[in-house]
């Protein structure tokens, strides 16, 4: 199997102890992941945005990058979710019928982290330790657009040292929301506060999701009022080992 | 006697208003938050809740897209039983037609059941400039009209009160329109709706003419239906000696049996009821049994564009159940009012861009963007309207509308970002998406998100960057 990593671009750019994180940990269950190179975008921004036409020459690079993979694996719901289900408007909207080929051979190909773990590998036991408590925020487009359901919850279970706290109103949006958190900021920071609000109600220390999109808002937030929880991505608690800790330090 | 919608400004402008009322974000998140639990557990009961969404949006869709047929069938259906049917094609030909019905009776008033069209159309202020009162009876309607206020929500339009406000409105209100609230008037419910009972009952006895919506219309057996909590719909139905019925055309399903599905979805996912209290249904005219002159306006306003446009014509499916508006954490913080619309929430964000088209009015062209995209609305939505992907949609419609112009700073952002991100391969490095990200942080407002929150610090090295140094963490 021809497994590529998919960081997406604010992981490469931002947090690339993410990325680093997907490649320890499945190279730990065996997966050794190509990164092409080639990979920039998955134009989500431009279409929620609008940019129907701005998205074209992106979901083309996606498509040829990611050519001829068996599996496409990417720690975020969000971007797995718009490869899935936006790059065919995109594709209908360029009237490329060759575009719209490569997008239907591509778009389900694309794995959120967890579903390739559970779903593709099998496992919800991936031998990581984490020796602190945490409380898991399910990310709208992780748990509506592409139904990963409890699959994060089943491997954070598993992972010894960790205590999982529930969050209160875990279901409801965090307020990031793409260019939503600058266009409607005032909303978009209500929403965030409720969010903190909860988080800090859990007593944990670590704030743990499936992409660093909404952690970056929340957290922005929490860093901004010293609140003393830390954000970390879901692949770096499922990476982190006796010998290897990570996302200590956010 | 109300306020309108007229003049108000865009969302985000609006929205900021809104969040700043301590009360209101109170009141809201109490009351949304006892639907939406209510809902949940009354919708949990329906072992086939899915089945029922699939053919509640399957009759809906069926019948709209044989809409001219379906409506031809409802008008022949109609004039059969005795009623006569208008065409309007917008507000101002609906408010005309209403207002000469009126007029023909020598009413300088009329009751009307709670309806979302009449709002839609300002009837009442239309009516008002013909002398004509027209007095809401449905509770909520009543407080919002006394107050001099907007509706802030499509079923609970007073969602936006609370009970001690509502008894300094009705002290205030109800003297200047017809019998005054008791002295003695607490802020008990059953106190203050005892007031309303008493104030209105005296115009369901007086008024000839009675307007109201439908929220069915049913083809082949020309039957409009009604459904409602409190009976005073009922009266406005049943007591004036005419009655004036304004629907939209998207209101029509083919046949009675088709009403099976829609009325077990719409009480669940609206009040958390199983069932509604009241269901009128009314075929034309009855000789002896309620009003004798029955007609039915049949009305357009840019339903017609709505049903043209391929991915937005399923908001037309919509029967204003607001169990959106009730899970909407954007709704549960600004409010019904910020939407600057009769129709707020989600449902509001895609149903006013349909109705009145973009490109013309900021006020329309914000309302796509005042969603977080987080897919709640999709979610409860009893007729599956997929209120996620017609927001993209209206987005980009949006963006379109205002291609070839002088373009904005966000658009020239986008047209680079796009450049630089389909050519990786010249471009190298990853540092380049944190530039292009940054450059567009500037163009739509990194002051926006600094405002609140931190920025992440900068890695030392890319993900990009550390996998050529590193041949992807095997140095």
């Amino acid at each position: 199997m021809r497994v590529a990593l998919m960081v997406t671009c604010i992981n490469d750019a931002l947090y690339p102890g993410t990325g680093q994180a997907v490649v320890a940990l499945l190279r730990r269950l065996g997966v050794e992941v190509d990164f092409p190179t080639a990979q920039t975008c998955c134009a989500q921004p431009m279409v929620n945005t609008g940019y129907l036409d701005e998205a074209v020459p992106v979901v083309k690079t996606f498509v040829d990058a990611f050519a001829g993979y068996d599996a496409i694996v990417t720690p975020s719901g969000s971007c797995a979710g718009s490869a899935r289900h936006q790059h065919g408007i995109v594709a209908r909207r360029s009237g490329d019928a060759g575009l719209e080929r490569a997008v239907a051979e591509t778009s389900p190909k694309v794995y959120e982290l967890s579903e390739f773990l559970v779903d593709v590998l099998g496992v919800t036991d991936v031998g990581a330790y984490y020796p602190h408590t945490v409380t898991y925020h399910p990310t709208c487009h992780s748990l509506r657009m592409l139904g990963v359901g409890d699959r994060p919850r089943r491997l954070l279970s598993n992972v010894r040292g960790l205590t999982l706290v529930d969050l209160p109103g875990d279901d409801q949006c965090c307020g990031f929301g793409g260019t939503f958190a600058v266009k409607n900021s005032d909303t978009s920071v209500a929403m965030g506060t409720d969010k903190v609000r909860h988080v800090l109600e859990t007593g944990a220390e670590v704030l743990v999701a499936g992409d660093n999109s909404c952690l970056t808002h929340i957290g922005g937030l929490m860093t901004r009022e010293k609140a003393g929880v830390r954000t970390v991505h879901l692949a770096e608690i499922l990476a982190s080992t006796e010998s290897l800790q990570l996302g200590a330090t956010r | 006697m109300s306020g309108t919608f007229v003049g108000m400004p865009k969302f985000p402008t609006a929205a900021k208003e809104a969040l700043g009322n301590a009360q209101l974000r109170h009141n809201l998140a109490h009351a949304t938050g006892t639907i939406r639990a209510k809902r949940a557990a009354v919708v949990g009961e329906v072992d086939q809740w899915e089945e029922l969404r699939l053919a509640g949006a399957g009759v809906k869709e069926a019948a709209l897209r044989t809409l001219d047929v379906q409506l031809e069938k409802l008008e022949a259906s109609l004039t059969a039983n005795g009623a006569t049917v208008h065409w309007a094609r917008d507000a101002a030909e609906a408010n005309r037609i209403v207002a000469d019905i009126a007029k023909a009776h020598d009413a300088d008033e009329v009751v009307k059941v709670k309806s979302m069209l009449t709002q839609e159309i300002g009837l009442n202020e239309a009516l008002a400039e013909e002398g004509i009162a027209a007095w809401e009876t449905d509770l909520a309607e009543l407080i919002v009209q006394l107050g001099d206020d907007l509706p802030s929500h499509i079923l609970v339009p007073a969602i936006h009160r609370n009970r001690a406000e509502i008894r300094e409105i009705f002290l205030d209100g109800m003297a200047k329109a017809g019998r005054p609230a008791p002295d003695d008037l607490t802020d008990e419910p059953a106190v203050l709706a005892a007031a309303a009972r008493a104030h209105l009952r005296e115009k369901f006895l007086r008024a000839k003419v009675g307007v109201s919506g439908a929220n069915f219309a049913v083809a082949d057996s020309g039957t409009l239906v009604v459904v409602e909590s409190e009976g005073n719909g009922r009266m406005c139905l049943t007591l004036p000696e005419v009655l004036v019925s304004v629907v939209g055309i998207e209101k029509v399903v083919s046949t009675w049996d088709e009403l099976d599905p829609l009325l077990r979805l719409l009480p669940r996912s609206s009040t958390g009821e199983r069932m509604n209290p009241y269901t009128s249904t009314w075929s034309g005219v009855t000789p002896g049994d309620g009003p004798q002159e029955v007609h039915v306006v049949l009305l357009d306003n840019g339903r017609t564009n709505a049903l043209a446009d391929e991915v937005g014509r399923q908001a037309l499916r919509c029967i204003r159940c607001s169990a959106c508006l009730n899970v909407c954490p954007v709704y549960e913080r600004t409010g019904g009012h910020a939407y600057g619309s009769v129709y707020p929430g989600p449902i509001g964000a895609i149903l006013n861009p349909l109705l009145k088209g973009v490109g013309h009015d900021e006020q329309v062209d914000s309302l796509p963007y005042a969603s977080s995209l987080c897919g709640a609305c999709f979610e409860v939505c009893p007729v599956r309207i997929d209120i996620p992907s017609v927001l993209v949609d209206q987005r980009a419609k949006v963006v379109d509308a205002h291609r070839g112009g002088v373009p904005k700073p966000e658009a020239v952002a986008f047209k680079g970002a796009a450049v630089a991100l389909s050519r990786s391969r010249l471009l190298g490095a990853g540092e380049r998406f944190t530039g292009v990200g940054i450059r567009l942080a500037r163009r739509v407002g990194v002051k926006k998100w600094t405002d609140a929150r931190d920025l992440p610090d900068a890695p030392q090295e890319s993900f990009r960057r550390w996998w050529k140094r590193t041949d992807g963490g095997r140095k």
